[in-house]
């Protein structure tokens, strides 16, 4: 048995605004002005103030990554002779979103927090304080493939939510605060996931980075690519940063260190001393990109880093297609292999 | 709560030494405990950070020789006698140094790649019973750039010390060899290959290139270890910039045994 509870619009409203006692909700919700294009909308991250707010049917275009490990980050301020850390809110924070974002997630504790001898200090802050909250994802949205990654299921959440027949469901693992319990009705729900997409990943398996390194499907994506970064940065696995310093302009003993997301199919990302730099080209960068994401992740940490959420493709002004690149890619391995 | 790991310490500047125009020694008064090849991030708040290898150190001390390139260093090489650095570390893995013990070490350094080794050059300078046989090969572009001409006249009253330059004007003075390094390889007295081992440290094209030379010579893969240069952040393996395929070369390097180092593809 399956404990839940049944909300109407007006009860589920009186438990945001409980919850927002103590915590930060972060949901979907329509950005207005944001968009692509002038005068027009974008969903993403939001602190919603009634679940209408909260937009059920589409998919946002950035991940909730940025609430917990934030584009632009103050990592110390100092002066002269000291430093200090930033203040952290005191609240934790609650966030809507779907089973892939949450794997997404955990790809990214692997790294934040595992990779290394010693979890990243700021990551760890924000990301101990979060609870989840699932959003039921009942069809497949346009370029995902959740299916083909094994992310459609979750069972790490604290609740989930669907909105049916004008009633919100929630299935109840922690009933946070007792407050599901004190203002739904009960009874029994089940978490909705999708269990099919339109779009099927084949991931490659073994491969051979020298075989992989010298195929000439990379060489359409260096010509494409216009190394923009988009991919990246609306990827809810990607974790890459760089530290920046400024000094405020009154007072040059006194500034910041910060530090902000970076990505590995811009210019710059590898350059050392002496004009040296790794993956100049851009078909280089997509090999990259594409082996961290379904190959080399996976020998360090054991699942594949990709979720499938799609975004990457979602957003690439030049149309360039992930996961028509993995299963190029997976068509290619296996042509080698089968002419060996 | 845990330490941060991200917030640098002061590190009073002892003293300061020009090797070349470019680059400087630094001692710094520190109690950090490296080993042989590691590297620290150095910072001047306001202005960034940037990983620098230790080239030398001892009790209550660090030394490192920095070379003038950029936004952080061109600051570095801005303070005098009386001011600090910023720094945290130790970070990387390090040269095996006990298990070079009783063989014939070779080291060839290109340019600043002297740097990472010259810890480890000091240690068995220091105790030259440690090791059967010792050579060093040192490569720099001109005579203007040869790094720790001091320290390098001391190792070669105990041991095979070569130095060579690219290119010397014939004004310059330079009595010694000119040519790449490649070119001292084939001349070294191999008698006990098989208990000889070779470090090899400098830019991409010269590690390539040198490695090539002594697998010639028939030094085998296993015997030979480098050091890597990367674009590198954090030094704790989350800002992702010095991955190459599932290896952070801040965390399982700088230092690659060849058996490894040649299988990693940018
Ligand atoms: C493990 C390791 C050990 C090193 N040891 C030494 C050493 O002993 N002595 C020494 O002089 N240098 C060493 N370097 C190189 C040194 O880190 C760079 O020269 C330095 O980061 C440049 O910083 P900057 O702010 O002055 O230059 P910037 O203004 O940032 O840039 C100038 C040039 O340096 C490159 N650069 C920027 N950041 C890095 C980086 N993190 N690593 C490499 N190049 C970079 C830029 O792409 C550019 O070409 C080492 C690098 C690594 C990874
Ligand atoms: S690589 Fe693309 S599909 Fe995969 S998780 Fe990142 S944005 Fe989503
Ligand atoms: S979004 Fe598209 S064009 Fe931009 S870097 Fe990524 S693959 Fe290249
Ligand atoms: S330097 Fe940041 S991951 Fe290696």
């Amino acid at each position: 048995m399956l404990v839940g509870y049944r909300f109407s619009a007006k009860e589920f409203n009186a438990l945001l605004t409980e919850l927002k006692q103590k915590y930060r909700v972060y949901a979907p919700v329509l950005l207005k002005g944001k968009g692509r294009f002038s005068n027009s909308d974008i969903v993403g991250y939001g602190e919603p103030n009634t679940i209408e707010d909260i937009v059920f049917g589409h998919k946002s275009y950035f991940s909730a990554k940025e609430i917990f490990y934030p584009i632009n980050q103050t990592l110390f301020y100092f002066t002269a002779d000291e430093y200090s850390e930033p203040k952290v809110d005191p609240r934790d924070i609650i966030i809507f979103l779907r089973s892939c974002d949450i794997h997404a997630v955990d790809r990214l504790d692997n790294i934040m927090l595992k990779n290394g001898s010693e979890p990243d200090y700021y990551y760890q802050q924000l990301r101990s304080k979060v609870k989840f909250i699932l959003m039921d994802c009942i069809n497949s949205f346009d370029n995902c493939f959740c299916v083909s990654m094994g992310t459609n299921h979750t069972e790490n959440y604290s609740a989930s939510i669907r909105v049916e027949k004008g009633f919100y469901l929630c299935n109840v693992k922690e009933d946070i605060d007792g407050l599901f319990s004190t203002l739904g009705t009960a009874m029994e729900v089940q978490p909705q996931f999708v269990e099919k997409n339109n779009i099927l990943v084949n991931l490659p398996e073994n491969l051979d980075l020298d075989i992989v390194a010298e195929h000439e499907i990379w060489q359409e994506y260096g010509a494409r690519c216009i190394s923009c970064g988009r991919c990246n940065t609306s990827c809810p696995t990607c974790s890459c940063f760089t530290m920046q310093d400024i000094f405020y302009q009154d007072n040059p003993n006194c500034g910041e260190r910060r530090r902000v997301w970076a990505s590995c199919q811009v210019d710059g990302f590898t350059d050392v001393a002496g004009g040296h730099s790794f993956r100049r080209e851009k078909s280089q960068r997509m090999r990259f990109k594409v082996m961290h994401k379904v190959n080399d992740y996976k020998k360090r940490f054991g699942v594949h880093m990709c979720v499938g959420c799609g975004r990457c493709d979602d957003v690439c002004p030049e149309y360039i297609s992930f996961s028509r690149c993995v299963n190029k890619l997976a068509l290619a391995v296996q042509e080698v292999n089968n002419n060996d | 709560m845990t330490k941060n790991p991200y917030l640098p310490f002061k590190a009073p500047i002892i003293n300061i030494t020009k090797q070349t125009e470019t680059d400087w020694t630094y001692r710094l008064a520190c109690n950090i405990d490296p080993k042989w090849g590691q590297f620290v991030e150095v910072s001047i708040p306001g202005v960034g950070e940037c990983p620098i290898s230790v080239s030398d150190f001892g009790p209550g001390y660090i030394e490192m020789t920095i070379r003038r390139v950029g936004k952080v260093t061109k600051v570095i090489h801005q303070l005098d006698q009386t001011d600090h650095l910023f720094i945290r570390g130790p970070y990387g893995n390090h040269f095996p140094v006990p298990s070079f013990e009783g063989k014939h070490l070779i080291i060839a350094a290109g340019g600043t790649g002297l740097a990472p080794v010259k810890s480890m050059i000091s240690h068995f300078y220091r105790n030259p019973e440690l090791l059967k046989n010792f050579n060093v090969l040192a490569g720099f572009k001109s005579p203007d750039d040869v790094l720790f001409t001091d320290a390098i006249a001391n190792w070669k009253q105990q041991f095979n010390v070569q130095v060579t330059v690219d290119n010397a004007d014939e004004n310059s003075g330079w009595s010694g060899r000119v040519g790449l390094i490649t070119n001292l390889i084939p001349e070294i007295d191999l008698a006990y290959i098989e208990n000889t081992r070779v470090v090899i440290v400098g830019p991409p094209v010269m590690m390539k290139f040198a490695a090539l030379e002594f697998l010639k010579r028939g030094i085998a893969e296993k015997n030979i270890w480098v050091s890597f240069e990367r674009k590198m952040c954090c030094g704790l393996g989350k800002c992702g910039h010095c991955k190459i395929d599932d290896t952070y070369v801040c965390l399982e390097g700088p230092v690659f045994n060849y058996t490894k180092s040649k299988k990693l593809l940018d």
